[in-house]
């Protein structure tokens, strides 16, 4: 195909057929105080080699996570991923391949994902698992709506310390679907009121382990309350690492299970993309009402084993406005790379990672912790915990960066005005070295002191 | 007991002021395997015409409309574990609900057997 320029001659027939004078006549629609006055001013024209020099200059000025000592978690955790993954990932019967709509020419893709939702189901405790959403956030929100479905409910409550960018997220989704959402106050136990708030019309009440703060909860006993109610518990979790070390979502009576998966595989990539993991229990009308792309096993013509789409007349590319969700694909890429990790990790590496993440950060709280002007309020943590600091943690955040670390976010910046200025919520993981906590130590006791 | 027909496939079995639902055995052939049948809750109602039910098959997903206005008092729920009853059987087997109806004259603008023939053919 010849790509053939619009000639001003061109573009002036054009404008006469659809009766405007100019191009700009066609932007009336945008707000005046939007519209750009002038032309942006950056230099007409530069050599590759002026470009490249002009933009590493610029990139230069980025504090990045692997340039300094790092504790930044809060829904994203900075973790190795090993060269392996990058390397399968970019062989292009992977990196090029379209939805696999078609199962005699996807069966590589077909079976990553086949693959990729038994780890999902394992690691969570659950009995089935999607091929993956979004993110985290998108899931959360995706859970919620499929809980109205599977229970005919209108009605959620969320536990106040899920992380609040997935409570908005959850509240945009249902905003026009007629679901009310109600959220417990953001203390720093995070499930005290919850289970008050269910009562006979919950359709479900959704619980982050580890929550934003970084606590563990262990869902049994509101899981049974839920239940009796005809509730259904939906865990969420934003490190997907630390199913290698606590108890599952499964194990403690959760109905859906729903995260980030960007801990294992995928790399913090500036914020995106990630993958979400969506994975339920082994009930007819739960599995009928999930959200999303199922990969399954089955047998060809010949009795040979092989993979398919299932259950597809769920989904949009036939359901249409009648699907039972608003996604109709997955994060292919991500979920591979998921999986590959997962995959070199086996059950044993996962758990060995998980442990030298608990570790680190014990060894960390360790040091942080006898600092004058500090209070560690999470007893229960996996890789992530919240510190009281004795001025406002932003603050502190700031001068930390000037001393060069990179010390974790400020609960004000997920809690505008909640009066959580002075909470610190730090993560570390395996990519911590002695050095670094030492690094944290020396940089807090200065700044606060 | 007479039996009607609508353009939507379906048949309409009347009893008295009840009638049975079910989908026809050409719209079953059409569908192809099916894999799922949703179905209403008993007690819910319906206006001619609403979306009452969904059946889904290998091939799509389609929604079954209420033949005529009524209120759900009973549903198949052996369609649960053995959908392939609508192809087996949809005449029979594979009905889907019985409404109580509302307005017995909207029966009265169904299709009979011969109409419904001609409709398909």
């Amino acid at each position: 195909m010849r790509y053939l320029p619009l000639t001003p001659a061109d573009r002036q027939d054009m404008r006469k057929t659809i009766g405007v004078n100019s191009i700009d006549e066609l932007f009336t629609d945008v707000p005046e105080a939007a519209r750009l006055k002038s032309t942006v001013d950056l230099p007409s024209h530069q050599t590759e080699l002026q470009v490249e020099r002009a933009m590493s200059k610029l990139a230069g000025e980025n504090t990045s996570a692997s340039s300094v000592p790092f504790f930044v978690g809060a829904g994203a955790y900075k973790h190795h991923v090993p060269a392996t993954v990058d390397h399968l990932i970019q062989r292009s019967e992977f990196l090029t391949a379209y939805t696999p709509y078609q199962p005699e020419i996807s069966q590589g893709t077909l079976q990553t994902l086949f693959e990729f939702q038994t780890q999902v189901a394992l690691m969570t405790g659950m009995d089935v698992a999607n091929a993956s959403m979004y993110d985290g956030s998108t899931a959360c929100a995706e859970a919620v709506l499929m809980a109205g479905r599977v229970t005919k409910r209108k009605k959620a409550v969320l536990a106040g310390s899920l992380h609040p960018h997935y409570a908005e997220t959850t509240r945009t989704s249902a905003k026009y679907l007629d679901i009310n959402i109600t959220s417990t106050d953001p203390d720093l136990d995070g499930l005290s009121g919850i289970a008050d708030a269910i009562d006979d019309e919950t359709a479900c009440v959704v619980i982050q382990t580890p929550d934003v703060f970084g606590r563990l909860h262990d869902l049994t006993e509101i899981s049974e309350k839920a239940h009796q109610h005809g509730a259904l518990v939906i865990a969420v979790f934003t490190e997907a690492v630390s199913l290698g070390l606590v108890k599952s979502p499964g194990e403690m009576g959760a109905d859906i299970a729903v995260g980030e998966g960007q801990g294992i595989g995928v790399g913090l990539n500036f914020g995106g993309p990630y993958v979400g993991l969506f994975a339920c229990k082994n009930d007819r009308n739960f599995i009928r009402n999930l959200p999303g792309r199922l990969a399954g096993e089955t047998v060809d013509a010949d009795g040979r084993r092989g993979f398919v789409l299932t259950l597809s007349t769920r989904e949009q590319h036939i359901r249409r406005d009648k699907a039972t969700s608003n996604i109709c694909t997955n994060s292919g890429l991500c979920a591979l790379a998921f999986t590959i990790h997962m995959t070199l990790l086996g059950e044993k590496g996962l758990t060995t990672l998980a442990q030298l993440n608990h570790e680190t950060a014990c060894d960390l709280v360790d040091r942080l912790s006898g600092i004058d002007g500090v209070e560690l309020l999470t007893d229960i943590f996996f890789n992530e915990f919240a510190l009281r600091l004795n001025r406002p943690a932003a603050d502190v955040v700031d001068a930390l960066v000037d001393k060069g670390v990179l010390g974790g976010v400020p609960a004000s910046r997920l809690y505008p005005g909640e009066g959580l200025d002075d909470i610190l919520i730090v993560a570390a993981t395996e990519t911590n070295t002695q050095d670094d906590l030492a690094a944290y130590e020396t940089a807090l006791r200065e700044v606060l002191s | 007991m007479s039996v009607k027909y609508t353009k939507d496939h379906e048949w309409v079995k009347i009893d008295g002021d009840t009638v049975t639902v079910g989908i026809t055995a050409y719209a079953a052939e059409q569908l192809g395997d099916v894999v799922f049948v949703e179905l209403p809750d008993v007690g819910k109602t319906f206006d001619q015409g609403d979306e009452m039910a969904v059946v889904e098959s290998v091939k799509a997903a389609s929604e079954v409309y209420a033949p005529v206005s009524g209120e759900v008092v009973a549903a198949n729920s052996n369609l649960e574990g053995e959908p392939e009853k609508v192809n087996e059987s949809a005449d029979t087997d594979g009905w889907f609900v019985k409404l109580k109806l509302t307005d017995k004259s909207q029966l009265d603008d169904l299709m009979d057997e011969a109409a419904y023939a001609a409709h398909i053919s």
